[in-house]
Protein backbone atom coordinates (compact mmCIF):
# COMPACT_ATOMS: atom_id res chain seq x y z
CA UNK A 1 0.00 0.00 0.00
CA UNK A 2 1.78 3.11 -0.82
CA UNK A 3 0.68 6.72 1.15
CA UNK A 4 1.47 10.16 0.81
CA UNK A 5 4.10 11.51 3.06
CA UNK A 6 1.36 13.42 4.66
CA UNK A 7 -0.62 10.55 5.59
CA UNK A 8 2.56 9.07 6.65
CA UNK A 9 3.26 11.91 9.20
CA UNK A 10 -0.10 12.25 10.53
CA UNK A 11 0.41 9.82 12.79
CA UNK A 12 1.75 11.07 16.24
CA UNK A 13 4.68 7.87 16.48
CA UNK A 14 5.83 8.84 13.26
CA UNK A 15 5.97 12.13 14.67
CA UNK A 16 8.09 10.99 17.42
CA UNK A 17 9.99 9.09 14.97
CA UNK A 18 10.59 11.67 12.73
CA UNK A 19 11.63 14.27 15.85
CA UNK A 20 13.85 11.65 17.20
CA UNK A 21 15.80 11.21 14.39
CA UNK A 22 16.08 14.80 13.59
CA UNK A 23 17.84 14.50 17.74
CA UNK A 24 19.86 11.97 17.13
CA UNK A 25 21.14 12.69 13.99
CA UNK A 26 22.46 16.27 15.61
CA UNK A 27 24.20 14.34 18.17
CA UNK A 28 25.84 11.59 16.28
CA UNK A 29 26.54 14.00 13.40
CA UNK A 30 28.43 16.42 16.03
CA UNK A 31 30.13 13.65 18.35
CA UNK A 32 30.46 10.97 14.96
CA UNK A 33 32.88 13.52 13.93
CA UNK A 34 35.32 13.36 16.46
CA UNK A 35 34.86 10.09 16.80
CA UNK A 36 35.89 9.40 12.96
CA UNK A 37 39.19 12.09 13.30
CA UNK A 38 40.65 10.54 16.48
CA UNK A 39 39.99 7.07 14.67
CA UNK A 40 37.88 5.36 18.00
CA UNK A 41 35.22 3.84 16.33
CA UNK A 42 36.15 0.66 17.87
CA UNK A 43 36.15 2.01 21.03
CA UNK A 44 32.53 3.60 20.82
CA UNK A 45 31.99 0.53 19.02
CA UNK A 46 32.75 -1.31 22.39
CA UNK A 47 30.72 1.80 24.51
CA UNK A 48 27.81 0.49 22.41
CA UNK A 49 27.66 -2.97 23.27
CA UNK A 50 28.83 -3.36 26.68
CA UNK A 51 25.59 -1.03 27.01
CA UNK A 52 23.60 -3.95 26.87
CA UNK A 53 24.81 -5.51 30.23
CA UNK A 54 23.02 -2.37 31.88
CA UNK A 55 19.79 -3.57 30.05
CA UNK A 56 19.71 -7.03 31.43
CA UNK A 57 20.79 -6.21 35.01
CA UNK A 58 18.34 -3.16 35.08
CA UNK A 59 15.32 -5.31 33.62
CA UNK A 60 16.04 -7.99 36.13
CA UNK A 61 16.10 -5.64 38.77
CA UNK A 62 13.24 -4.26 37.53
CA UNK A 63 14.65 -0.57 36.90
CA UNK A 64 14.23 1.31 33.63
CA UNK A 65 16.46 -0.23 30.94
CA UNK A 66 17.25 3.08 29.52
CA UNK A 67 18.84 3.84 32.86
CA UNK A 68 20.50 0.84 32.86
CA UNK A 69 22.35 1.32 29.65
CA UNK A 70 22.93 5.20 30.84
CA UNK A 71 25.21 3.74 33.42
CA UNK A 72 27.12 1.09 32.01
CA UNK A 73 27.68 3.45 29.09
CA UNK A 74 29.30 6.03 31.25
CA UNK A 75 31.37 3.20 33.03
CA UNK A 76 32.56 1.53 30.03
CA UNK A 77 33.57 4.97 28.45
CA UNK A 78 35.66 5.56 31.27
CA UNK A 79 37.04 2.07 31.62
CA UNK A 80 37.85 1.90 27.46
CA UNK A 81 39.35 5.12 27.69
CA UNK A 82 41.78 5.35 30.70
CA UNK A 83 42.75 1.66 28.91
CA UNK A 84 43.24 3.14 25.87
CA UNK A 85 44.68 6.37 27.17
CA UNK A 86 47.45 3.48 29.41
CA UNK A 87 48.23 0.91 26.60
CA UNK A 88 47.69 3.04 23.57
CA UNK A 89 47.99 0.68 20.59
CA UNK A 90 48.15 -2.29 22.48
CA UNK A 91 44.73 -1.25 23.97
CA UNK A 92 42.59 -3.32 21.15
CA UNK A 93 42.42 -6.80 22.93
CA UNK A 94 41.57 -5.37 26.17
CA UNK A 95 38.83 -3.19 24.87
CA UNK A 96 37.32 -6.23 22.59
CA UNK A 97 37.42 -7.98 25.90
CA UNK A 98 35.19 -5.44 27.82
CA UNK A 99 32.71 -5.47 24.48
CA UNK A 100 32.17 -9.14 24.91
CA UNK A 101 32.00 -8.79 28.99
CA UNK A 102 29.14 -6.40 28.80
CA UNK A 103 27.33 -8.19 26.14
CA UNK A 104 27.76 -11.45 27.98
CA UNK A 105 26.51 -9.83 31.26
CA UNK A 106 23.09 -8.42 29.44
CA UNK A 107 22.48 -11.69 27.86
CA UNK A 108 22.10 -13.85 31.16
CA UNK A 109 20.64 -11.24 33.09
CA UNK A 110 17.70 -11.05 30.13
CA UNK A 111 17.71 -14.92 30.39
CA UNK A 112 17.02 -14.47 33.90
CA UNK A 113 14.52 -12.06 33.51
CA UNK A 114 10.77 -13.81 34.57
CA UNK A 115 8.07 -13.15 31.93
CA UNK A 116 7.57 -11.00 28.81
CA UNK A 117 10.88 -10.36 27.36
CA UNK A 118 10.38 -8.92 23.88
CA UNK A 119 10.71 -5.65 24.03
CA UNK A 120 13.90 -6.16 25.46
CA UNK A 121 14.93 -7.13 21.75
CA UNK A 122 14.25 -2.71 21.03
CA UNK A 123 17.35 -2.42 22.97
CA UNK A 124 19.08 -4.02 20.47
CA UNK A 125 17.56 -3.53 17.27
CA UNK A 126 16.28 -0.07 17.66
CA UNK A 127 12.30 0.64 18.23
CA UNK A 128 12.26 4.49 16.97
CA UNK A 129 8.26 3.87 16.06
CA UNK A 130 8.02 3.34 19.89
CA UNK A 131 9.96 6.57 21.05
CA UNK A 132 8.21 8.26 23.90
CA UNK A 133 7.88 12.46 25.34
CA UNK A 134 10.29 11.14 27.86
CA UNK A 135 13.02 9.34 25.21
CA UNK A 136 12.61 12.67 22.93
CA UNK A 137 13.80 14.78 26.20
CA UNK A 138 16.57 12.97 26.80
CA UNK A 139 17.40 13.29 22.83
CA UNK A 140 16.96 17.14 23.03
CA UNK A 141 18.88 16.89 26.25
CA UNK A 142 21.80 14.58 24.70
CA UNK A 143 21.97 16.91 21.17
CA UNK A 144 22.10 20.37 23.62
CA UNK A 145 24.87 18.49 25.44
CA UNK A 146 26.75 17.87 22.53
CA UNK A 147 26.35 21.23 20.74
CA UNK A 148 27.50 22.86 23.82
CA UNK A 149 30.74 20.59 24.49
CA UNK A 150 32.06 21.18 20.69
CA UNK A 151 31.35 25.13 20.64
CA UNK A 152 32.96 25.86 24.09
CA UNK A 153 36.43 23.08 23.74
CA UNK A 154 36.14 23.15 19.67
CA UNK A 155 39.85 24.52 19.24
CA UNK A 156 41.35 22.18 22.25
CA UNK A 157 39.67 19.23 20.92
CA UNK A 158 40.67 19.99 17.40
CA UNK A 159 44.09 20.40 18.81
CA UNK A 160 43.86 17.29 21.02
CA UNK A 161 43.05 14.94 17.60
CA UNK A 162 45.23 16.12 15.22
CA UNK A 163 48.22 16.05 17.54
CA UNK A 164 47.92 14.49 21.15
CA UNK A 165 51.80 15.00 21.46
CA UNK A 166 52.21 18.53 20.65
CA UNK A 167 48.75 19.17 22.53
CA UNK A 168 50.51 17.62 26.01
CA UNK A 169 53.24 19.59 25.24
CA UNK A 170 51.06 23.05 25.04
CA UNK A 171 50.08 21.55 28.81
CA UNK A 172 46.41 20.96 26.87
CA UNK A 173 44.10 19.05 29.46
CA UNK A 174 44.40 15.85 26.61
CA UNK A 175 43.57 13.12 29.21
CA UNK A 176 40.38 14.77 30.43
CA UNK A 177 39.55 15.87 27.37
CA UNK A 178 39.71 12.84 25.72
CA UNK A 179 37.78 11.36 28.44
CA UNK A 180 34.95 13.29 28.44
CA UNK A 181 34.60 13.32 24.51
CA UNK A 182 34.18 9.26 25.24
CA UNK A 183 31.96 10.19 28.03
CA UNK A 184 29.47 11.77 25.53
CA UNK A 185 29.81 9.38 23.13
CA UNK A 186 28.70 7.01 25.60
CA UNK A 187 25.28 9.38 26.12
CA UNK A 188 24.99 9.82 22.27
CA UNK A 189 25.43 6.06 22.15
CA UNK A 190 21.87 5.62 25.14
CA UNK A 191 20.08 7.75 22.85
CA UNK A 192 20.81 6.60 19.53
CA UNK A 193 20.14 3.14 20.99
CA UNK A 194 16.28 4.01 21.04
CA UNK A 195 16.40 4.41 17.11
CA UNK A 196 18.63 2.05 15.21
CA UNK A 197 19.61 -0.69 18.48
CA UNK A 198 22.85 -0.97 20.01
CA UNK A 199 24.20 -3.11 17.70
CA UNK A 200 23.92 -0.90 14.55
CA UNK A 201 24.35 2.76 16.88
CA UNK A 202 28.00 2.52 15.53
CA UNK A 203 26.86 2.81 12.17
CA UNK A 204 24.61 5.82 12.89
CA UNK A 205 27.42 7.52 14.57
CA UNK A 206 30.37 6.99 12.38
CA UNK A 207 28.46 6.98 8.31
CA UNK A 208 27.20 10.49 8.19
CA UNK A 209 30.88 11.85 9.76
CA UNK A 210 32.28 9.43 7.52
CA UNK A 211 30.70 10.53 4.09
CA UNK A 212 31.30 14.20 4.98
CA UNK A 213 34.81 14.19 5.29
CA UNK A 214 35.49 12.56 2.43
CA UNK A 215 34.23 16.24 0.47
CA UNK A 216 34.67 18.54 3.05
CA UNK A 217 38.30 19.85 4.74
CA UNK A 218 36.92 21.84 8.17
CA UNK A 219 35.97 20.06 11.27
CA UNK A 220 32.98 22.41 11.68
CA UNK A 221 31.48 21.99 7.98
CA UNK A 222 32.09 18.06 8.22
CA UNK A 223 30.00 18.15 11.41
CA UNK A 224 27.62 20.13 9.88
CA UNK A 225 27.16 18.04 6.52
CA UNK A 226 26.69 15.02 9.17
CA UNK A 227 23.74 16.41 11.01
CA UNK A 228 21.97 17.02 7.91
CA UNK A 229 23.17 13.84 5.96
CA UNK A 230 21.62 11.97 9.19
CA UNK A 231 18.65 14.20 9.52
CA UNK A 232 18.24 12.81 5.49
CA UNK A 233 19.36 9.22 6.07
CA UNK A 234 16.51 9.05 9.23
CA UNK A 235 13.99 10.55 6.78
CA UNK A 236 13.90 8.73 3.87
CA UNK A 237 14.92 5.58 5.93
CA UNK A 238 11.88 5.78 8.04
CA UNK A 239 9.73 6.62 4.86
CA UNK A 240 11.22 3.66 3.22
CA UNK A 241 10.67 1.34 6.14
CA UNK A 242 6.92 2.35 6.36
CA UNK A 243 6.33 1.54 2.69
CA UNK A 244 8.31 -1.44 2.57
CA UNK A 245 6.90 -2.67 5.83
CA UNK A 246 10.14 -3.43 7.49
CA UNK A 247 12.32 -2.79 10.79
CA UNK A 248 12.91 0.78 10.87
CA UNK A 249 16.52 1.01 12.28
CA UNK A 250 17.78 -1.83 9.99
CA UNK A 251 16.49 -0.10 6.82
CA UNK A 252 17.86 3.48 7.94
CA UNK A 253 21.58 1.70 8.34
CA UNK A 254 21.28 -0.35 5.00
CA UNK A 255 20.43 3.22 3.51
CA UNK A 256 23.35 5.35 4.79
CA UNK A 257 25.31 2.20 4.05
CA UNK A 258 24.46 2.24 0.43
CA UNK A 259 25.13 6.53 0.25
CA UNK A 260 28.50 5.85 1.74
CA UNK A 261 29.38 3.10 -0.65
CA UNK A 262 28.43 5.23 -3.78
CA UNK A 263 30.32 8.09 -2.18
CA UNK A 264 33.36 6.32 -1.79
CA UNK A 265 33.30 5.12 -4.97
CA UNK A 266 32.18 9.03 -6.13
CA UNK A 267 35.15 10.36 -4.50
CA UNK A 268 37.40 7.85 -6.29
CA UNK A 269 36.25 8.63 -9.58
CA UNK A 270 36.64 12.18 -8.60
CA UNK A 271 40.50 11.73 -7.51
CA UNK A 272 41.23 9.77 -10.39
CA UNK A 273 39.61 12.23 -13.15
CA UNK A 274 41.99 15.16 -11.18
CA UNK A 275 44.98 12.74 -12.17
CA UNK B 1 79.06 30.37 6.81
CA UNK B 2 80.20 27.32 8.63
CA UNK B 3 83.16 28.88 9.95
CA UNK B 4 81.07 32.02 10.87
CA UNK B 5 78.26 29.39 13.27
CA UNK B 6 81.61 27.72 14.49
CA UNK B 7 83.26 30.50 15.85
CA UNK B 8 79.58 31.82 16.65
CA UNK B 9 79.22 29.28 18.76
CA UNK B 10 82.73 28.99 20.48
CA UNK B 11 81.56 32.72 21.42
CA UNK B 12 78.41 31.65 23.26
CA UNK B 13 80.39 29.17 24.85
CA UNK B 14 83.25 31.41 25.81
CA UNK B 15 81.52 34.88 26.66
CA UNK B 16 78.34 33.61 28.25
CA UNK B 17 78.97 31.19 30.49
CA UNK B 18 75.45 30.72 31.34
CA UNK B 19 73.76 27.79 32.62
CA UNK B 20 72.87 24.57 30.59
CA UNK B 21 69.50 25.07 28.85
CA UNK B 22 69.32 21.03 29.02
CA UNK B 23 71.02 18.96 31.48
CA UNK B 24 70.68 15.53 31.50
CA UNK B 25 72.75 13.95 34.15
CA UNK B 26 72.51 9.58 33.97
CA UNK B 27 69.35 8.97 33.06
CA UNK B 28 67.56 6.17 32.67
CA UNK B 29 64.32 6.33 30.23
CA UNK B 30 61.90 3.80 28.51
CA UNK B 31 58.55 2.31 28.22
CA UNK B 32 57.21 0.63 31.03
CA UNK B 33 59.78 -1.72 32.47
CA UNK B 34 62.34 -1.82 29.52
CA UNK B 35 64.77 1.13 29.32
CA UNK B 36 65.45 2.25 25.92
CA UNK B 37 67.99 5.16 26.91
CA UNK B 38 70.77 3.79 29.51
CA UNK B 39 72.93 6.58 31.92
CA UNK B 40 72.88 9.08 29.24
CA UNK B 41 74.70 12.49 29.90
CA UNK B 42 74.19 15.50 28.07
CA UNK B 43 74.10 19.46 28.37
CA UNK B 44 73.10 21.77 25.78
CA UNK B 45 73.33 25.48 25.82
CA UNK B 46 71.81 28.67 24.86
CA UNK B 47 72.60 29.12 20.73
CA UNK B 48 73.60 25.62 20.27
CA UNK B 49 72.41 23.67 17.11
CA UNK B 50 72.38 20.09 18.16
CA UNK B 51 72.01 17.18 15.71
CA UNK B 52 71.58 13.98 16.96
CA UNK B 53 72.60 10.43 15.15
CA UNK B 54 71.76 6.79 15.89
CA UNK B 55 69.97 3.94 14.63
CA UNK B 56 66.42 3.92 14.55
CA UNK B 57 65.24 2.18 17.35
CA UNK B 58 68.43 3.66 19.30
CA UNK B 59 66.42 6.21 21.57
CA UNK B 60 66.83 9.22 19.71
CA UNK B 61 63.27 9.84 19.68
CA UNK B 62 62.65 8.58 22.85
CA UNK B 63 65.25 10.76 24.17
CA UNK B 64 63.54 13.99 22.52
CA UNK B 65 59.90 12.52 24.45
CA UNK B 66 61.96 12.69 27.78
CA UNK B 67 63.09 16.24 27.54
CA UNK B 68 59.56 17.01 26.35
CA UNK B 69 58.46 15.21 29.16
CA UNK B 70 55.80 12.95 27.34
CA UNK B 71 57.77 9.98 28.70
CA UNK B 72 59.18 9.50 32.37
CA UNK B 73 62.28 9.21 33.48
CA UNK B 74 63.00 6.32 35.50
CA UNK B 75 66.36 7.10 36.92
CA UNK B 76 69.09 9.84 36.71
CA UNK B 77 68.03 13.83 36.89
CA UNK B 78 66.96 15.81 33.81
CA UNK B 79 66.54 19.67 33.63
CA UNK B 80 65.07 21.75 31.25
CA UNK B 81 66.28 25.49 32.49
CA UNK B 82 66.63 23.91 35.82
CA UNK B 83 63.20 22.52 36.29
CA UNK B 84 61.15 19.59 35.41
CA UNK B 85 60.50 19.31 31.38
CA UNK B 86 56.87 19.65 32.35
CA UNK B 87 57.31 22.75 34.33
CA UNK B 88 59.44 24.33 31.45
CA UNK B 89 57.97 22.83 28.07
CA UNK B 90 56.00 25.53 27.49
CA UNK B 91 58.91 27.37 26.11
CA UNK B 92 60.01 24.33 23.75
CA UNK B 93 58.99 24.19 20.09
CA UNK B 94 58.50 20.70 19.04
CA UNK B 95 57.95 19.85 15.60
CA UNK B 96 57.18 15.95 15.37
CA UNK B 97 57.80 13.40 12.95
CA UNK B 98 55.22 13.41 10.33
CA UNK B 99 53.06 10.61 11.02
CA UNK B 100 50.77 8.94 8.79
CA UNK B 101 47.63 9.89 10.26
CA UNK B 102 48.38 13.59 9.82
CA UNK B 103 47.92 12.95 5.99
CA UNK B 104 44.01 12.83 5.73
CA UNK B 105 43.15 14.74 8.45
CA UNK B 106 40.80 17.69 7.65
CA UNK B 107 42.01 20.95 8.53
CA UNK B 108 43.31 23.98 6.90
CA UNK B 109 47.17 24.80 7.22
CA UNK B 110 46.04 28.22 9.54
CA UNK B 111 44.32 25.65 11.69
CA UNK B 112 46.84 23.54 12.46
CA UNK B 113 49.65 26.90 13.38
CA UNK B 114 47.10 28.25 15.49
CA UNK B 115 47.59 25.25 17.63
CA UNK B 116 50.76 27.11 18.51
CA UNK B 117 48.29 29.12 20.09
CA UNK B 118 46.13 27.66 21.94
CA UNK B 119 46.41 28.28 26.07
CA UNK B 120 47.31 25.82 28.51
CA UNK B 121 44.86 24.41 30.72
CA UNK B 122 41.11 24.00 30.57
CA UNK B 123 39.38 26.71 28.91
CA UNK B 124 36.26 27.45 26.56
CA UNK B 125 37.18 28.04 22.76
CA UNK B 126 37.82 31.69 22.43
CA UNK B 127 38.29 34.20 20.03
CA UNK B 128 41.96 34.97 18.31
CA UNK B 129 43.72 37.89 20.03
CA UNK B 130 45.37 39.95 17.86
CA UNK B 131 48.55 39.21 19.50
CA UNK B 132 48.05 35.45 18.76
CA UNK B 133 46.73 36.30 14.55
CA UNK B 134 50.28 38.51 14.30
CA UNK B 135 52.47 35.94 16.08
CA UNK B 136 50.40 33.23 13.74
CA UNK B 137 51.29 35.19 10.78
CA UNK B 138 55.30 35.71 11.77
CA UNK B 139 55.69 31.90 11.98
CA UNK B 140 53.89 31.02 8.56
CA UNK B 141 55.90 33.77 7.19
CA UNK B 142 59.12 32.84 8.78
CA UNK B 143 58.97 29.05 7.61
CA UNK B 144 58.18 30.73 4.10
CA UNK B 145 54.30 29.35 3.89
CA UNK B 146 52.40 32.22 4.44
CA UNK B 147 50.82 31.65 1.18
CA UNK B 148 49.78 28.14 2.04
CA UNK B 149 47.69 29.71 4.78
CA UNK B 150 44.53 28.71 3.20
CA UNK B 151 45.31 25.28 1.93
CA UNK B 152 44.32 22.33 3.14
CA UNK B 153 47.17 20.37 5.09
CA UNK B 154 46.84 17.25 3.90
CA UNK B 155 47.23 18.56 0.40
CA UNK B 156 50.82 19.36 0.85
CA UNK B 157 54.22 18.00 -0.29
CA UNK B 158 55.88 16.33 2.35
CA UNK B 159 58.48 19.44 2.54
CA UNK B 160 55.33 22.19 2.74
CA UNK B 161 53.73 20.28 5.17
CA UNK B 162 57.03 20.22 7.31
CA UNK B 163 57.53 24.05 7.68
CA UNK B 164 53.92 24.06 8.56
CA UNK B 165 54.77 21.86 11.78
CA UNK B 166 58.05 23.88 11.96
CA UNK B 167 55.71 27.31 11.67
CA UNK B 168 53.37 26.00 14.52
CA UNK B 169 56.29 25.23 16.59
CA UNK B 170 57.53 28.60 16.54
CA UNK B 171 54.08 30.45 16.86
CA UNK B 172 54.66 28.99 20.07
CA UNK B 173 57.69 31.42 20.32
CA UNK B 174 59.59 28.83 21.59
CA UNK B 175 63.07 29.73 22.87
CA UNK B 176 64.46 26.06 22.32
CA UNK B 177 63.37 24.10 18.80
CA UNK B 178 63.24 20.53 18.84
CA UNK B 179 62.49 18.80 15.94
CA UNK B 180 61.88 14.95 14.97
CA UNK B 181 63.48 13.31 11.92
CA UNK B 182 62.41 17.15 10.20
CA UNK B 183 63.46 15.46 6.66
CA UNK B 184 62.44 11.44 6.93
CA UNK B 185 59.27 12.30 4.44
CA UNK B 186 61.04 15.17 2.18
CA UNK B 187 62.55 15.09 -1.27
CA UNK B 188 66.41 16.56 -1.57
CA UNK B 189 65.42 19.77 -2.62
CA UNK B 190 63.33 20.12 0.02
CA UNK B 191 65.83 19.26 2.68
CA UNK B 192 68.67 21.86 1.37
CA UNK B 193 65.76 24.56 1.81
CA UNK B 194 64.52 23.20 5.30
CA UNK B 195 68.39 23.02 6.72
CA UNK B 196 68.69 26.80 5.54
CA UNK B 197 65.55 27.83 7.14
CA UNK B 198 67.02 25.89 10.63
CA UNK B 199 70.25 27.98 10.27
CA UNK B 200 68.45 31.61 9.86
CA UNK B 201 66.32 30.51 12.71
CA UNK B 202 69.50 29.34 15.22
CA UNK B 203 70.11 33.15 14.90
CA UNK B 204 67.86 33.72 17.58
CA UNK B 205 67.22 30.38 19.23
CA UNK B 206 68.62 27.14 19.82
CA UNK B 207 68.07 24.02 17.79
CA UNK B 208 67.87 20.28 18.99
CA UNK B 209 67.22 17.83 15.99
CA UNK B 210 67.30 14.41 15.70
CA UNK B 211 67.68 11.96 12.77
CA UNK B 212 69.40 9.13 11.71
CA UNK B 213 70.58 10.66 8.57
CA UNK B 214 74.29 11.40 9.35
CA UNK B 215 75.60 12.58 5.99
CA UNK B 216 72.47 15.51 5.66
CA UNK B 217 73.08 15.76 9.40
CA UNK B 218 76.56 16.39 9.66
CA UNK B 219 76.93 19.68 7.05
CA UNK B 220 74.04 21.57 8.80
CA UNK B 221 74.41 21.20 12.37
CA UNK B 222 77.03 23.26 14.82
CA UNK B 223 77.48 20.25 17.26
CA UNK B 224 76.74 16.51 16.46
CA UNK B 225 76.06 14.08 18.87
CA UNK B 226 74.89 9.88 18.89
CA UNK B 227 72.51 7.91 20.60
CA UNK B 228 72.23 4.27 21.00
CA UNK B 229 71.12 3.33 24.39
CA UNK B 230 73.95 5.41 25.52
CA UNK B 231 75.02 8.64 24.63
CA UNK B 232 78.29 10.28 23.40
CA UNK B 233 78.21 14.01 22.78
CA UNK B 234 81.47 16.08 23.23
CA UNK B 235 79.85 19.89 21.98
CA UNK B 236 81.65 19.69 19.05
CA UNK B 237 81.22 19.15 15.15
CA UNK B 238 83.26 15.74 14.99
CA UNK B 239 82.14 12.16 14.00
CA UNK B 240 84.48 10.05 16.35
CA UNK B 241 85.08 6.82 16.10
CA UNK B 242 83.24 6.32 19.45
CA UNK B 243 79.86 7.61 18.01
CA UNK B 244 80.50 5.39 14.66
CA UNK B 245 81.23 2.43 17.13
CA UNK B 246 77.98 2.95 18.99
CA UNK B 247 75.61 3.96 15.85
CA UNK B 248 76.94 1.25 13.35
CA UNK B 249 78.37 -2.25 12.94
CA UNK B 250 79.94 -1.46 9.78
CA UNK B 251 84.18 -0.09 9.19
CA UNK B 252 84.23 3.46 8.85
CA UNK B 253 86.09 3.17 5.91
CA UNK B 254 82.59 1.94 3.99
CA UNK B 255 80.98 5.31 5.51
CA UNK B 256 83.71 7.23 3.97
CA UNK B 257 83.76 6.14 0.60
CA UNK B 258 81.71 7.36 -2.79
CA UNK B 259 80.59 10.78 -0.83
CA UNK B 260 80.66 14.20 -2.61
CA UNK B 261 82.06 15.57 0.34
CA UNK B 262 84.36 13.27 2.20
CA UNK B 263 82.96 13.69 5.38
CA UNK B 264 85.54 11.46 7.27
CA UNK B 265 89.49 11.37 7.16
CA UNK B 266 90.94 8.46 6.74
CA UNK B 267 91.92 6.16 9.17
CA UNK B 268 95.78 6.56 9.31
CA UNK B 269 96.59 5.39 12.79
CA UNK B 270 95.40 3.87 16.13
CA UNK B 271 96.23 6.75 18.05
CA UNK B 272 94.37 9.47 16.39
CA UNK B 273 91.32 6.64 16.96
CA UNK B 274 89.28 9.66 18.59
CA UNK B 275 89.30 12.57 16.34
CA UNK B 276 89.83 10.03 12.95
CA UNK B 277 86.87 11.68 11.28
CA UNK B 278 86.54 15.41 11.27
CA UNK B 279 83.80 17.55 8.36
CA UNK B 280 85.47 19.71 6.36
CA UNK B 281 83.20 21.89 3.88
CA UNK B 282 84.13 21.08 0.11
CA UNK B 283 87.67 20.10 0.86
CA UNK B 284 88.56 17.03 -1.22
CA UNK B 285 91.63 15.07 0.79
Amino acid sequence: MISTIGQVFSYEFMQNALLAGVLVSIACGVIGTLVVINRIVGISGGIAHAAYGGVGIASYFGFDPVLGALAFSLVSSLAMGLTHRKLKDRSDTMIGVMWAVGMAIGIIFISLTPGYRANLMSYLFGSILAVSKTDIWWMVATAIGVILFVVLFYRMLLAISFDEEFATVRNLPVGTLFILMLLITGLTVVVAMRVVGLILVIALLTIPAAIASMFFKDVRVIMLVAVGLGILLNFFGLLLSFQLNLQAGAVIILLAAAVYFGAFILKMSLSKAKL
Amino acid sequence: MTLETLSMNAKNKSLVPSDPIISIKGLWAGYDAHPVLEDIHFEMFQGDYIGLIGPNGGGKTTLIKVILGLVPVMRGELKVWGKSPAEARDRLGYVPQISRSDKDFPISVWDVVRMGRQAPGFRLSSRLSSKSKQAIEKALSQAGVLNLAKRSFNQLSGGQRQRVLIARALATEPDLLILDEPTASVDSQSTAKLYELLAELNQHLSILLVSHDLMAISTHVKTIGCVNSRMVYHNQKMVTKEMLDLSYDCPVDLLAHGLPHRVLHEHHHEDNANSLSQYEEGKND
